[in-house]
């Protein structure tokens, strides 16, 4: 067992260093919300949130407590529960950097990070106004075939990956099942921190049904047990969404005033009993 | 043009269910956005009417869903040309096409901000039959020009482009769109409706047809489908909209 690997969740989320490029995912593919509440805690800040592809609750607290300085995301909203109020806010004021993406952008972006390379051409795109917002984005012409404008989306790198999946085993090796994008997400960043509902007994590469769906413990940085770790927001088979806290998010945060009442009731909740296991 | 005799009751719901799944006829795969409930429920008809021939991926259920390659794989699939139909919205819409997912007002510090442009400026080129659709049909979504383009919805010789918009369904009415003459086309008003409501609530110009026909009503069989096996099927997808309907 790599031990070193297994940490608890405050410190797991002490390895999210002021300033640094945070990519997360989509929520049905693992939003790490009890980490998300250590990073509010502590009051990390200067962020450049990548929201892969789109972002919501998660976002949006981080961005309504500052911690954010520069967004990238294809689109940020609370889902049936309707906008996100401090996303929204923080934009219309100019409060973050707002580097607006479309999805498969981002993919790209990291793809190519993944590939070792400097950027990844892409369909699409060319003659939205994405483009003149982007310095890191270019029109360029396709060198086997002339007249065909292309895109070229530079490398995303994150700095930190962090997300929720359903468990480790041991040694280390994260089950993600068809959430693929975790995969990509690994592979393209500098460091990945997961927190997982529980630690498995078996060997998760030993078995093939598991193995193709399994991020082995070479690209990790940190696991921390963290049982019912993306609520509010539900996860695959193992809990449903909490929409009392959700839609009460969603009102409250309507305002600063709101959001911060809201906010500060939510990191002291008592959290849910952790099996110090490992 | 008379008001059509209808025999049947049905919903302003399921008028947009049914009206969108006649234009999914003869599509193999149609793929749904996250949080499209009607036109989840569309496609859905569709496969039912087709007996299964047109396959339906509706993202965010892993259920009506067999993708197995993360989120990427909408879009590669796309790219493939194994997507025939997609539907897009906008919080405005131009008489060229184009829409605007990001928000009203100046770029970045944008008046009314919306989610974002999610992925229409890559699926709006290359899915051949993208469907918009917007309940809301007002001059405050239908503009003359859009404050910001998420997506163009023609492009100019030397940009690879096989998609765009096929038509336009709002709760006023049906539009094709001429992709030569870059503008919509009225192809009917919604029963209950009139010409001069759609013109009154369009900020641009549309051609409009020699002969204004009301849009078909849903035939008895085609809403039995929709109160049964579609809306079964949608449940999983999308409780809440299923018990409504």
């Amino acid at each position: 067992m790599s031990s070193s690997l297994f940490q608890s969740l405050p410190d797991l989320a002490a390895a999210i260093h002021n300033g640094a490029k945070l990519a997360i995912p989509k929520e049905s593919s693992g939003a790490a919300m009890a980490a998300t509440r250590e990073l509010l805690r502590r009051g990390v800040s200067d962020l450049h949130l990548l929201c892969v592809p789109v972002g919501g609750m998660q976002a949006d607290v981080l961005i309504g407590a500052g911690c954010v300085a520069t967004l990238e995301s294809s689109a940020v909203s609370l889902g049936e529960f309707g906008a996100a109020p401090r996303f929204c806010d923080a934009v219309r004021a100019g409060k973050i950097k707002m580097l607006d993406s479309t999805c498969p952008a981002i993919y790209a972006g990291l793809q190519a990070a993944e590939k070792g390379l400097p950027f990844m051409p892409l369909r699409g795109i060319v003659g939205s106004d994405l483009v003149a917002h982007r310095d890191d984005w270019r029109l360029i012409e396709n060198p086997f075939s002339p007249h065909d404008t292309i895109i070229a989306l530079a490398a995303i790198q994150p700095d930190v990956a962090l997300f929720h999946a359903p468990c480790a085993d041991r040694f280390g090796n994260v089950f993600i099942g068809r959430d693929r994008e975790l995969m990509t997400l690994a592979h393209a960043s500098r460091a990945t921190l997961v927190t997982v509902e529980e630690i498995v007994d078996c060997d998760l590469l030993g078995d093939v049904s598991t193995a193709s769906g399994t991020i082995p413990s070479l690209y990790l940085s940190a696991i921390a047990q963290a049982q019912h770790g993306a609520a509010p927001y539900g996860f695959h088979d193992h809990y449903a969404d909490d929409e009392a806290t959700l839609a009460r998010y969603a009102l409250e945060a309507g305002t600063q005033v709101g959001f911060d009442r809201f906010i500060r009731a939510w990191i002291n909740e008592s959290q849910p009993p952790i099996a110090m296991a490992v | 043009m008379t008001e059509p005799a209808t025999e049947t009751e049905f919903s302003a719901t399921e008028l947009l269910i049914c009206t969108i799944a006649e234009l999914l006829r003869g599509v193999r795969h149609v793929a749904v956005g996250a949080a499209s409930p009607i036109p989840g429920s569309a496609a859905l008809l569709a496969r039912a009417q087709s007996s299964g021939a047109t396959r339906v991926s509706i993202l965010g259920s892993p259920r009506h869903n067999s993708f197995t390659d993360g989120g990427v794989e909408l879009f590669d699939l796309a790219a493939q040309g194994r997507i025939d139909a997609f539907f897009l919205g906008g919080g405005q819409i131009d008489g060229q096409g184009n829409i605007n997912l990001v928000g009203a007002g100046n770029y970045p510090n944008v008046d009314v901000r919306w989610p974002g442009s999610f992925g229409s400026a890559y699926l709006y080129f290359l899915v051949p039959r993208v469907i918009l659709f917007r309940e809301e049909h007002t001059r405050r979504v239908m503009v003359p020009k859009v404050d910001f383009v998420s997506a163009p919805g023609t492009s100019n010789d030397g940009v690879y482009r096989r998609g765009g918009p096929y038509a336009m369904v709002t709760r006023l009415g049906v539009f094709g769109f001429d992709r030569d003459r870059r503008r919509f086309k009225l192809r009917s008003v919604h029963p209950g409706h009139t010409l001069e409501e759609i013109l009154d609530n369009t900020g641009f110009e549309l051609t409009l047809p020699d002969q204004c026909e009301f849009t078909r009503v849903p035939e008895f069989a085609e809403l039995e489908l929709v109160r049964s096996k579609v809306r079964q099927e949608v449940a999983a997808v999308y409780p809440r909209f299923a018990a409504q309907l």
